[in-house]
């Protein structure tokens, strides 16, 4: 499971480098994200674009992390492909989060 | 613009266990037959059976080892699927129904649960029933309107 993380000020941004998260490593996500979560920062988005597969036990996995983050720090998600906004909004979890199209401008290219 | 696949039945075996499942799924959806269908209703597919299959191997199976049949029949318009194992059957040897409740606080909100809610919104006709010491699920996934 390999995560890429960018600080930028206040703002820490997690790529996943992966093309899913499913059962088989549902797990192994959450806990990378608790490791790369110890550095501060009031808000985290997790980038997914790469992702084009999530199932309920990733989703579950998002999930624990935004529950992870505490009720000070806040998890937001972008780049939503389309197999993955399906099972967010089926499940009303995009109500839950927020959801940028993309990483916020400016900081996409910024590394 | 993607055609319609060939009509015609799939069949695999899959171990059961996550990795076998992600394989299995990765080669359904690369395959040739499958490969063909539009990338919404193969999304869809691939969801439906993940969820499905992957109660079988945390539910049924629980942690023992077991296999998992597979069949799809590809026709015009729809999937037709059905899924046996030998595992422990459905609890009331029933569907759960996959209602789902999101509360309003962050520290409520369910790590699961989201599987037969998924299931349920995406397939039609599902059929389950318990036959000798096997579980037959079988369920359509219709081309979207």
């Amino acid at each position: 499971m390999q995560l890429l993380a960018e600080q930028h000020g206040d703002l820490l941004i997690v790529r996943v480098m992966e093309d899913r998260i499913d059962a088989a490593v549902a797990i192994q996500f959450k806990d990378r994200m608790r490791d790369v979560l110890q550095v501060p920062s009031a808000r985290v988005v997790l980038d997914l674009a790469q992702v084009a597969f999530l199932d309920s036990s990733g989703l579950g996995a998002v999930v624990a992390v935004m529950k992870l983050l505490g009720p000070t720090r806040k998890l937001e998600l972008a780049g939503l492909t389309p197999s993955v906004e399906k099972v967010f909004r089926l499940t009303r979890m995009d109500s839950v989060f927020t959801i940028h199209a993309t990483v916020p401008a400016g900081l996409r290219n910024a590394v | 613009m993607p055609s319609d696949p060939a009509s015609g039945v799939i069949r695999l075996v899959v171990p059961s266990n996550p990795l076998a499942v992600r394989d299995a799924l990765q080669g359904l959806f690369q395959g040739q037959t499958l490969r063909l269908l539009p990338d919404a209703e193969r999304g869809t597919a691939e969801i439906v059976l993940a969820e499905v299959l992957n109660n079988v191997v945390e539910h049924a199976y629980a942690s023992a080892s077991g296999e998992i049949e597979v069949t799809i029949r590809v026709e015009k318009g729809a999937l037709t699927c059905t899924i046996t194992d030998h595992g422990r059957h459905m609890p009331g040897n029933i569907l759960p129904d996959g209602r789902l409740a999101i509360p309003l606080a962050v520290a409520d909100l369910p790590e699961g649960g989201f599987g037969w809610h998924l299931i349920r919104a995406l397939a039609s006709d599902l059929d389950y029933r318990r036959v000798g010491d096997s579980n037959e699920l079988s369920f359509r996934l219709k081309n979207e309107q």
